[in-house]
Order: C-alpha cells, then structure tokens, then sequence
C-alpha cells in the first residue's frame, strides 16, 4: 500500500439489489495518469462517487494520502486533494469567470474566513494565469452561465486547476469538443501528470490513445483488464464485452 | 450612484414622518399618528424581510419559519415590557403579571429571571431566534435537507411553537399573549416622543441591517452563498462544508428577525401566539417575492409595498385582501419570477 | 344451577308466574283494585303486581308515580290524558310508602317489559338498587335477556345484589362475576364493599386486581383504535399528497383546500338530495365520487393553468399553490360563510360497537377506517392494473422515452395531478362526518400529512400506509402522557430526528432515480 496514490480494494456498492460495483480494486500511483474505460453502467460514474464521498461503499477499503475516505465528507475530501469534473461541466453561472476560479482557489473554506476574505496579489496573479492557460482571460467579468460548452469546460478544469489538487477525477472531459479542443486537452491532463495524479474516465478511445498512459477497463462494476490501450484492445474479454453486444 | 441617491432620499422621506407629525394638528403637513405607527410596523417587516433574503434569495434557503424567529425576539422584548408594569397590573400584584396571578402562579418561573432588565431581554430577542435556528438549522443542514423538504420542515417548527405557546401553563400568556404594556426605557407609551423614538429606532436598524446584509453579498461568503444556492453539491466538490456556511447564514438571519419582533412589538403594543401561525411566514416570503428576491432593495420594497397594500385594501375590502394575497403569490411566481425590482430594472434597460 | 333454587316466596311467585301466563292475567285483573285502596294496601298491591310481571302494570304504576293515576266513575283505573280529569274520576293519592314500593316495581316490571329501551333503563334502576331481594328477579330477567348490553348490565347488576346478601357464599359468589367483568362501576362496588367483607379480602383484591388488568387492556384497544382511527384520517388527506408530490415531486399546499372542497361537496350533496326522499338516506355515498369530480376537476384546471409553467421550480410551485389554497378558502368563505357547516351522519354510520370486552368503537370511525383501506387498494389498482397507471409510471421514470413511445405526457401529468386532487376530495367526505366543515378544515391536516409523506418516503405508497399508521398511533399513545398538543410536538421533533437517520424516508429510493 503506497501513502500517497489513491488505494481502492474490495469495494462494493448495491442500490436496490442492483450492483453498481462489485469487489472493485484499483491502485493509482502519486503522479500517475490513468484512463478508466468501460461501457454504459460499468461502473465508472460510481467509483468517482465513492472516491469523493458521494456515494458510500457497502463494503471495502478506500484511502488517499493515508487517509480512510469512506469516513469523509465530500468538502473534507476535496480539501484533502481531490478535484473532480463532472460530466456535465457544472460551474455557478451567476458568478463571473473570476468569480468562479476564485471560490475554487485554495485558501480557508470556513464561513467566518470567507467573510474576512481579501484577495491579494499572489492569489490575484495565480487566477490571472490560469485564466490565461484555459483561454477565458478575455472573459473573465462575463458571468459564467453566458459561456459556450466548451469554454464550460475550460473553466471547469481551471476550477480544478485552482484547488491544487493531489488527485484529479476527470469524468469525460472532452465530450462535445472539438478534434482540436480534445487535442488541447488530452496535452493539458498530461501536462498536469507527473506532479499530480489524474484519472480520466472516457468513452473515446482515440482521446485515450493520445493520453498515452495505463488503461483500466470496468466491467460490471469490477476490473476487466488493465494495462496499456494496445494490451487491452487485444485482451479477448474486453473485445468480447465491447464487441458481443 | 444614482440608485445610492434615490435610497437615501427614501430614507430621508421616511425619517420625515415623525417630524411632520410633531406639527400641529391643523398644520397642512401634519401627519397623523396611525401613519407613523403603521409605517413604524412597516419599518420592522422590511427587516424581516431582509432577513428572509438574506437566507432565500442570496443562500436559497426558503424557510417558511421565519415568522417563528419575529415571534420570539418579539416574546423576549413582551416579557421585559410586561416585567415594566409592575405592579400596576390589574390584580396589582408587585411582581407576577396578571395572567400569572390568575392562572395562579405564586413566584416568577425561572426562565422569566433577568428579563426586567433591558439589555437582557434584547440579547434574548437575538439569542433566542439564533439558537432555535442553530438547533433546527443544524438538524436539517447535515442531513441535506434542502428545497421544499426544508421549508416544511420550518413551517412544521412555526406551527408547534404556535402550539406550544397557545397553552397556558408554558408561562406565556397562553392565546392571550402580553399586552396592557406601560412603559419601556422609562418612557410611557402610546406617546407621541415614545412613538417617535422606537420609529427612529426602527429606522436607523433598517438602514444598518440593510448596509450589513449589502456589504456581506459583497464578500467572498456572498459568492459562496449564491453558489451553494445554484448548484450546492458542486460547491461540497470545491471543498466547502456547505453545512456550516448555511448555518451561519440561517443563524444570521434569525437573529436578524428576532431583532425586527423585539423593534415590532413595543411599537403595536401586544404579542400574542398568532404571531407564529405558518401564513404570517409564507405571507413575509412573498413579500420578498413581490419585491424580487435576491435583491435587498427588491425585499424592502416588496415589505412596504405589500403592507402598504394590505392596509388600504383591509380598510376599504376586508373580505378581498385574501383573495388578492393569493393573486399576488400567483401572479409573482408565473408572471413576475424578479418581483418589482426585475420589472423596474426592465422599464430601465 | 342456583338460579333454580327458590329463596322464598318473591322468587317462588315470579318463576312461577313466567311460567303461567293465563293465571298471571286473571291474578292481575284481581290485584288492580287493591291499587285504589288504603296506603298499607296499595304499598302491597304494587309490590305484588311488580312480583307478577305483567307488563300492562307498568303505564298504571308509572302514572300513580307521577300522581296521574285516575279512578273513573266506573270503577276502573285510567292514567289521566290531558290537563283536567274527567266527569267523575278522582285522583288517586299515594304516600312515600307507596312511593318507595312503586319505585321497586316499576323497575321489576320494566325488567321484562317488550321494549328493550325500557328493560335497559330498569337494568340501570335496579343495578342502583343493590338488594339481595332482587336476585332471583336479575336471575329470572338474564335467563330471558337476549340483548348483549342489557346482558352487560343485569350482569353488573347481579354482582351487585349478590355483595348484598347475608350469606357469605353468595356473597363470594358475587365478588366472582364482578371480578370477570372489565367494568369501572364494578370495581367500585367491589371497592366500596371492601370495609363490610373483612373475610373475603383476598377475594375482593384479586377480583379488583382481574378488573384492572381488563381495564387496562381495554384502555390499550381503545387507545389503538383511536390510533388507527387518526391514522386513517392521516393517511386518507396523504394518499393524494403522496401521488401529486411523491409521484410528481409537485408540491401542493392547496392540497389542505381540495380536502376542504371535498367536505363542503358534501354538504352541497347533501342539500340537493335534502329534497328528494328516496335520495336523502344516499346523500353521503353519492358525494364520494362527486367530491372526487369536482377536486380533480379543479385540480386539472390547476395543473394545466398554473403549475404546468414551473415545473423543475419546486419552491415557486409551493407559492403558487399556498396563494391558490387561500384564494379558494376565501371563496369558499364568502360564498358559504365563515361558520362551521353541519353535516348530517347517516343512520347506519351512528352510534357505537360494542367490541367483546366492552371495546367502544364509534361507527362513524370505523367506517373511515375501512374507506380510507378501500381507498389505498384502488389507488394501488389505479397505478398497478390500469393503462393511466402504467402511463404515469412510464412518465415518471422517463419522460423523454415515455414522449417518444406517443405517450402524451402533458395529458399524463394533469390525469395525475387530477388524480391526486380527486383523492383529497375523498378525504374530504371522510373528513366532514368527523370534523368541523369550515373554509379552514384542511390547514389543520397539511403540515400533518406532508409529515407522512415524508416519513413514510416519498414516492411509496406503501409508505405513506405505514407513516400514517405510526403516526397516528405515535400520537395517540404519547396523548394521555404529553396532552394533545405536546404530542403533536413530540412527534414533530421526532419526525426531525428521524429523518436525520433516514433522510428518505421509511421507504427511501436509491441510486440514481434518488438524486432527482
């Protein structure tokens, strides 16, 4: 068991007799980039759940930076380090660009600090660069709900990118962007491996190609195969899930 | 610039009332008295109102209790009131209030101890509201519940605080509630000076919750607020415990409308357990609307424009100010979703 | 048989005459003229005919008690009709002597009298008495008694005159059948009978011990009655609660109002058939489906009009539908006026059953239980069997692929919330046979039921079943502890806490169609 990366063993989750996840394991080193794949309710959306506290696990083990997640809160994992982007980009519209990458910015979370709140210099500078770095710095008095999806998107991840997370959960990110947004992308997320770990759930493999990093494939809610993307399109169980349909 | 210009001109035209008021009564410009009173009482709703903004409009958290929160800071300024009168009582008793001496208390219960004194019975009329909804607040914010399952819950807590304080032996004046009120700060009552002071009193708090709430949305915590409110399990995902910053906000604005029942009651001279019923709260919620929540200005607005119109429409047809209540709530919601501000800042674009 | 053991002479006389009636009826005619005679006869003649049975005695005897009885010129004896006696007759006078002997009659008679009205009141009379001359009476009076209360009564009554006798076995006897009973006044005869029985003690004590246990067990059943009673009530105003916002997450608080509007179509129905005699006795059967056409109506034109525009706005839908609950309750205050509405109860739905140990269960409650059942098992049959059941479920689960299947699901959406209104409207009807009928009948049960509703989770109908049974006995088993009000409380506070456990409810939803 690393302290650092994340640790998931064992984990199960059932709603209604349905199971969602079914003795899931997964181990990802700090640093290190990781694409899940898997078809339609393999489970994907339900790991990133239990990993940030949304769901509880019936059963089993999950720790980041030696801590036991199952016990925490969804705020206190996020303070803990783990970002996550929806699938559907969710950012406050009636809040400016600024506005948004500001509440992500790291600094105290509690009510009395956020009254007492003064941006300063440093925090300024920081959210002037990222701006820059997802291409809103144009836009940053507009209200976030004016933006187009894909710059939805971007913002989102900047949002993540101001939390100066240890784990970063990516749900789809590049669902309705443009072959040279994915393009952007997929260099953006390797961009940020090596110091922070990421996990990206996608469906398009060709964006997952371009990764370039170790694939997972759910199945019915456990580990099907892992290892590189041509490892796992060779592995006959993952053409006969895919394909067998 | 101009919208700071025409608050303060509507602040100085109310702070006039009182004034003209003094004049003689044959005077051109003189006011009558009923108008300072109801203005008076109009004063304390946009403070109510202030606070049911703060909570809704900024924070989205629509409690139908906030009536409750009046009631109370109105309850704990009704005790000191009733501590004044003495023993100038109808029994004449030196230390039990009538009621008590007929429902036959023999000494004070003990949670009646510190009210003759003033400072105490204000610090209640904060304290109080603060703590039942620290309690409430508490109890329903971990547990996530939010939107409508909240305002239920609120109004459920609004209707047995009714309940409770309908009954005699909880030491309150059972449906009777306080009143026969004599003096407060050493000045008689149902006075024109008295009258004066608690309007100016009134006036001056309005202005200050008023300044406080707009330089609160103005923080980093008013962002918050206002993300909690569009999309709260995205905020949890940023790292904020959602939790304690609605209860700040929640607790916050109870206090607020405890402070406006504590300014309310000595003004109307009575307080009595109708003051909790479920229909003064979601009465209070849609003044905000009407007025566009999520404004402060559009929450004042809605509280003198709303009262202004239930005061002429009870005088003149009673029995259709029911009826245009509910149109209001239907026409707010369908028609008017910004209230009267959206609707001026409209005309104004 | 002890029963069958003559002691003395009364007892003698009164089996004996049951038995004959042919010489009971010339005895009789015999014994009335003594009825006119000296004080010391007549005291003699009335306790006889009250021995004898004769029920043609008890109109004469009444009237002499009430100083009416008239000798007429001809000899014979008449209760006097009218304010002035006729030509002739006189007035027969009667002593305190008299009087008392009457008095013991009267209620002998009354005994066996064909009226079971009247044998119910002479049971009360000579259950006061308490005389051991009365036991053979109460043992011939039982052996013909067919009427259960009655029964309950000469019973008591027997107890009672047994505890009265000189003979100690009697007497235990006695202690015995009062110790079976579960009656109050039982025990107080027993207790009163205490100083006078110093060696039956132990008895006396282990037959108070019996009643109390009986007692309690019967406050228990009453207390679950009344439990479920308030239960039914609950979960009749919850069951449309339960479609419109745990179905359609529409939260309605006009929902208090189209109960209100149920009751006073009731009262309307009840006025239309006022006139019409066939009709009148059926008044309350037909306003159950016409309260249910008027508040679904109502409540369609309420869908479509209104609420229809703020779908996915949960809180303005709660506005709009308190400012539409008080336009209707002032309508209905203006049109009908303030005050309470009488509604009047049919007869088979009056009165109160006697449940084997001396349960009291009010009709009327009783019969809300049993629609309130009916109503769940149609509302589950509406939703489980029928084409707009399977239609509502479809749109519920998936509104787009339900509209691509043709389902019209604007359509849907009005049945449904028609639906639920209609509902309320049921409970209405219910609800005006035991409650108040006032525009503000229904602000009294929306908090309550939205509590169901919530504690039962939303979205279960199964739910709401069981949340307003635990509620309604949660309140009436904290009543006698807290009082009405402080119950009331107790439950709201424990609502809060539960949800804090459970924060879905009894029966929560899970995964996905949760996060809705």
């Amino acid at each position: 068991m690393t302290s650092q990366g994340l640790y998931v063993d064992g984990v199960t989750v059932t709603f209604d007799g349905f199971r969602a996840l079914n003795n899931l394991s997964l181990l990802v080193e700090p640093g290190e980039l990781r694409a899940v794949i898997g078809p339609n309710g393999a489970g994907k959306t339900t790991m990133m759940d239990v990993i940030t506290g949304k769901t509880r696990p019936d059963t089993g083990i999950v720790r980041f930076a030696a801590r036991d997640l199952t016990k925490l809160d969804e705020a206190a994992i996020a303070t803990l380090g783990i970002g996550r982007k929806f699938q559907k980009p969710t950012v406050f519209d009636a809040l400016t660009v600024f506005e948004n990458l500001e509440l992500a910015l790291k600094a105290p979370r509690g009510p009395i600090a956020c009254l007492r709140w003064v941006l300063s210099g440093v925090a300024r500078a920081r959210i002037e660069a990222t701006m820059e770095q997802i291409g809103l710095a144009a836009r940053r008095e507009d209200l976030a709900g004016l933006l187009s999806h894909g710059q939805r998107q971007w913002l989102e991840i900047g949002m993540l990118l101001m939390q100066e997370p240890e784990l970063l959960l990516v749900d789809e990110p590049v669902a309705g962007m443009t072959d040279h947004e994915t393009e952007q992308t997929a260099a953006l997320l390797r961009g940020i491996a090596g110091t922070r770990s990421v996990v990206v759930v996608e469906h398009d493999l060709e964006f997952v190609r371009a990764l370039d990093c170790r694939v997972t494939v759910l199945h019915e809610g456990s580990v099907l195969s892992e290892g590189s993307i041509t490892h796992v399109q060779a592995d006959p169980r993952v053409i006969e899930v895919y394909l067998g349909r | 610039m101009n919208r700071r210009l025409v608050l303060m001109l509507c602040v100085l035209a109310l702070a006039a009332l009182p004034a003209f008021n003094a004049l003689p009564a044959d005077h051109p410009l003189h006011v009558p008295d009923f108008l300072v009173s109801v203005v008076g009482k109009w004063i304390c709703y946009a403070i109510l109102a202030l606070a049911i903004d703060l909570a809704w409009g900024y924070a989205g958290i629509l409690s139908l209790g906030h009536g409750a929160f009046f009631a109370l800071g109105g309850y704990a300024i009704g005790m000191h009131l009733m501590r004044l009168i003495g023993p100038r009582g109808v029994y004449g008793h030196p230390v039990l209030p009538d009621f008590m001496v007929f429902l036959g208390y023999t000494e004070l219960p003990w949670y009646w101890l510190g009210f003759d004194w003033f400072a105490f019975a204000f610090l209640m009329a904060l304290v109080v509201p603060g703590l039942l909804a620290l309690v409430v607040g508490w109890l329903a914010f971990r547990s996530r519940i939010t939107g409508v399952y909240l305002s239920i819950i609120t109004q459920a807590m609004t209707y047995a605080l009714m309940l409770a304080f309908f009954r005699n032996d909880m030491g309150f004046g059972g449906n009777n509630g306080f009143t026969d009120f004599k003096e407060l700060l050493g000045m008689p009552l149902n006075t024109g000076a008295t009258r004066a002071v608690l309007f100016y009193a009134s006036l001056v708090t309005l202005v200050l919750v008023f300044w406080g709430c707009a330089h609160l949305t103005q923080t980093k915590l008013g962002r918050v607020l206002t993300a909690i409110r569009d999309a709260e399990s995205r905020t949890r995902f940023l790292g904020y415990n959602v939790t304690r910053h609605k209860l700040f906000v929640f607790v916050l604005s109870a206090m607020i409308a405890g402070l406006a029942g504590a300014l309310y009651v000595p003004q109307v001279g009575i307080i009595n357990p109708s003051e909790f019923s479920p229909g003064n709260s979601i009465e209070a919620v849609v003044w905000v609307a009407f007025g566009g929540r999520g404004t402060l200005v559009g929450a004042v607005l809605g509280a003198f424009s709303v009262n202004a119109l239930k005061t002429w429409l009870t005088s003149v047809a009673p029995d259709l100010w029911l009826i245009v209540l509910g149109l209001l709530f239907v026409i707010v919601t369908l028609l008017l979703p910004k209230g009267l501000i959206g609707l001026l800042r409209r005309r104004g674009s | 048989m002890p029963w069958l053991i003559p002691r003395g002479l009364a007892a003698a006389l009164a089996l004996l005459l049951f038995l004959s009636a042919p010489a009971r009826a010339q005895e009789y005619e015999a014994l009335l003229p003594g009825l006119a005679g000296g004080f010391a006869q007549q005291a003699e003649t009335v306790e006889r005919l009250g021995l004898l049975g004769d029920p043609r005695a008890i109109p004469l005897l009444q009237a002499m008690a009430d100083a009416r009885l008239l000798r007429l010129a001809d000899g014979s004896l008449a209760p006097q009709q009218g304010a002035t006696p006729p030509e002739g007759a006189t007035l027969i006078r009667i002593n305190n002597r008299v009087r008392g002997a009457l008095r013991g009659a009267l209620g002998r008679l009354q005994l066996v009298s064909p009226d079971p009205a009247e044998r119910s009141r002479a049971a009360e009379g000579i259950l006061r008495n308490r005389s051991a001359a009365d036991i053979p009476l109460i043992e011939a009076a039982l052996a013909r008694e067919a009427q259960p209360p009655i029964r309950a009564r000469l019973e008591l009554a027997l107890g009672g005159a047994r505890l009265a006798s000189e003979d100690v076995a009697v007497r235990r006897e006695g202690i015995a059948a009062l110790g079976a009973s579960a009656s109050p006044e039982a025990r107080g005869q027993l207790l009163a009978a205490r100083a006078a029985n110093a060696e039956l003690l132990p008895d006396i004590e282990a037959a108070i011990a019996a009643i109390d246990r009986r007692l309690q067990l019967r406050r228990a059943a009453e207390t679950v009655f009344q439990g479920l009673s308030l239960g039914s009530v609950l979960l009749l105003a919850a069951l449309g609660l339960a479609i419109t916002f745990g179905v359609m997450g529409v939260i309605n608080m006009a929902h208090g109002e189209f109960v209100m509007l149920g009751a006073y179509t009731t009262v309307v129905v009840q006025e239309l058939c006022r006139g019409i005699p066939e009709l009148a006795p059926w008044s309350l059967p037909l306003a159950v489906p016409a309260a249910f056409l008027v508040t679904a109506a109502i409540g369609a034109a309420m869908e479509r009009g209104l609420i229809r525009h703020l779908y996915g706005r949960p809180l303005e839908t709660l506005l709009l539908t308190f400012g539409v609950g008080m336009i209707l309750q002032q309508v209905v205050r203006l049109a009908f006026g303030a005050q309470n509405r009488e509604v009047i109860s049919p007869d088979w739905m009056m009165g109160t059953l006697l449940l084997p140990g001396g349960v009291a269960v009010t009709q009327n409650r009783l019969w809300i239980i049993l629609f309130a059942l009916a109503v769940l098992l149609a509302c589950f049959a509406a939703i489980r069997l029928t084409r707009f059941g399977l239609e509502m479920r479809a749109v519920v689960q998936n509104r787009r692929i339900a509209a691509t299947m043709g389902i019209r699901t604007g359509r849907v959406d009005a049945m449904t919330f028609a639906f639920g209104s209609g509902l309320a409207g049921l409970a209405g009807v219910a609800l005006s046979q035991i409650d108040n009928v006032s525009p503000n009948l229904g602000t009294g049960y929306i908090i309550d039921s939205f509590m169901v509703v919530v504690f039962g989770g939303v979205g279960s109908l199964m739910g709401t079943l069981i949340g307003a049974f635990s509620l309604g006995l949660l309140n009436k088993v904290l009543e006698p502890y807290a009082g009405v009000v402080l119950a009331k409380v107790a439950v709201l506070v424990g609502i809060m806490l539960f949800i804090q456990r459970r924060p879905k409810g009894l029966f929560a939803l899970k995964g996905r169609a949760a996060d809705q």
